[in-house]
């Protein structure tokens, strides 16, 4: 695609219609979980839309975030969006190697200068000078200083890059911090995950080329549309959680009935994410729809959070009551669970304890 | 291969119980459905929910189709995937599911209005297919 070509005109010679481009607006409209009546807007202007330089850079990663953005069930849209932009370096997709692919990553920095994406996977490792992780006998640290000095705005795509993950996990013996601790005088956008929803990713992305703009953050640098609620807010199983009935076991009668995990450690009410609306696997399903807790891998320092199967917040009275209650007078009593949740979370992780069966009585 | 004194019917096996259909959701949606529906006949306000936004369970999805049912229009687009376009038993009420070349749901919604704005024919694909028509017809005809 030339660089002066617009999405439109692309797909023009493509021979995909109008309609068709209506209908892939409607579809970025619910991918960027903006309201439906927005799709003549993003036609317009994505219609105009200029295609961005997007250098991605892998760091102390697993490449499961890259796994899960080319599993994406939705090639099409996908494609029509990594159309629109020109993927200058990616060490995992990209074709060159060695000394090209090198080259490739410099001539995009100096190429597009203050204007150019730069997508980081990774936690960085800062310990010894940053020796723990080198690419072409250069630091992550290095290269991240540098191209971050070019960017118009840098996407942490998962929890590592966003929150330091399971790098920074007692006892961090790398020094991994995430890019936020690294770069201060830059935009950064946080989309976490372990591994970030494919459609999340894209969901930005496409904001970025539609508007040109960065969606609206929350207080952790993710975008509202995507983070604003939790698992909890959105689950199929909130009513039941009101209704005070929790699976006790995996294989009891509450779990077979659907029931709320909350008990067997789900860590929805205090884990941001739309994992329980736009679901994984082509909108199969979500941990949750499959039986198993959240695991909170969107939040900071999820790893040493405790358990993962045992009730993050020990609750002091019994859930029943409290649940019960709750659907009595309201979101109220919900609301200063979660609070407490929050709190016991947050004690849990600083002193890297773990929850047992015998903190619930 | 089985064990022994082992046959197949006798295991037992229990159905998974189907009463998470009926946990609140559909009701909630009815009544915002019912009262998009009366503000666009008061006033000619166009509205859509987007159903991949709503955290429906599968039952629940199901019911909201059998609930809403069948009207008298039922259309396909074949646009860069199947989209399914019908109204529902509702007038005014349409289910509008689009798919991608996978056959994946990319957009699900539900719109309130007299005919969904995808249906019609575009300005640009008109421009476009009046230039084919023109080509198509035999040079020696004047018309």
């Amino acid at each position: 695609m030339k660089e002066h070509e617009t999405l439109e005109e692309r797909l023009t010679q493509q021979g995909i219609s109008r309609r068709s481009f209506l209908k892939f607006c409607t579809a970025m409209a619910s991918l960027m979980a903006l309201p439906p009546s927005t799709a003549t807007a993003i036609a317009a202007a994505l219609s105009q839309a200029k295609r961005p330089s997007v250098i991605w850079l892998s760091f102390q990663e697993c490449t499961g975030c890259t796994e899960s953005l080319t599993r994406s069930h939705s090639p099409t849209l996908e494609s029509l969006i990594f159309d629109m932009i020109s993927l200058d370096y990616h060490h995992t997709l990209q074709a060159a190697s060695g000394f090209a692919a090198e080259k490739s990553r410099d001539d995009a920095m100096r190429d597009y200068y203050g204007k150019y994406l730069l997508i980081v996977d990774g936690s960085i490792p800062t310990k010894d000078n940053g020796i723990y992780s080198t690419i072409a006998g250069r630091t992550n640290l290095d290269m991240l200083h540098e191209a971050a000095k070019g960017a118009a705005a840098i996407v942490a795509v998962g929890t590592c890059s966003s929150f330091g993950g399971l790098p920074m996990a007692h006892p961090n013996p790398t020094g991994a911090v995430p890019v936020s601790a690294l770069i201060k005088d830059k935009p950064i956008i946080n989309i976490s995950g372990c591994p970030p929803i494919p459609a999340v990713i894209t969901g930005v992305l496409a904001q970025y080329l539609t508007f040109g703009s960065l969606p609206d953050l929350d207080e952790l640098g993710r975008p509202k549309s995507f983070y604003g609620e939790t698992i909890h807010d959105r689950c199929y199983r909130r009513p039941f959680y009101d209704q005070g009935k929790f699976a006790k076991t995996f294989d009891d009668e509450g779990a077979r009935n659907g029931w709320c995990l909350y008990e067997l450690g789900c860590k929805g009410p205090t884990t941001h994410n739309a994992c329980a609306t736009t679901k994984w696997n082509g909108g199969t399903s979500f941990p949750i729809e499959s039986g198993h807790g959240c695991l909170g891998c969107s939040e900071p320092n999820f790893w040493d959070g405790g358990s993962f199967y045992t009730p993050l917040a020990a609750p002091t009275a019994d859930i029943s009551t409290i649940a019960a209650t709750a659907a009595v007078i309201g979101a109220g009593a919900a609301i200063a669970l979660s609070v407490t949740d929050r709190n016991r979370k947050k004690n849990a992780q600083q002193a890297h304890e773990k929850l047992t069966v015998k903190d619930l009585t | 291969m089985s064990l022994p004194g082992v046959r197949l019917r006798d295991i037992s096996i229990k159905v998974e119980n189907n009463d998470t259909s009926s946990i609140g959701n559909i009701s909630a949606l009815m009544v915002e459905i019912a009262t998009l529906l009366e503000k666009f006949i008061a006033t000619g306000a166009t509205a859509q929910i987007d159903l991949k936004s709503l955290p429906l369970g599968q039952h629940e999805y199901v019911m909201l189709r059998d609930t809403l049912g069948s009207g008298e229009v039922s259309a396909r687009l074949d646009a860069i995937g199947l989209s399914e376009i019908n109204e529902t038993k509702y007038p005014g009420v349409w289910w509008a599911t689009h798919h991608n070349i996978e056959g994946d749901i990319v957009a699900d919604l539900i719109e309130i209005t007299n005919c969904p704005a995808i249906l019609a024919s575009q300005p640009q694909d008109m421009k476009k297919g009046l230039q084919n028509l023109q080509a198509a017809i035999p040079s020696d005809i004047n018309y």
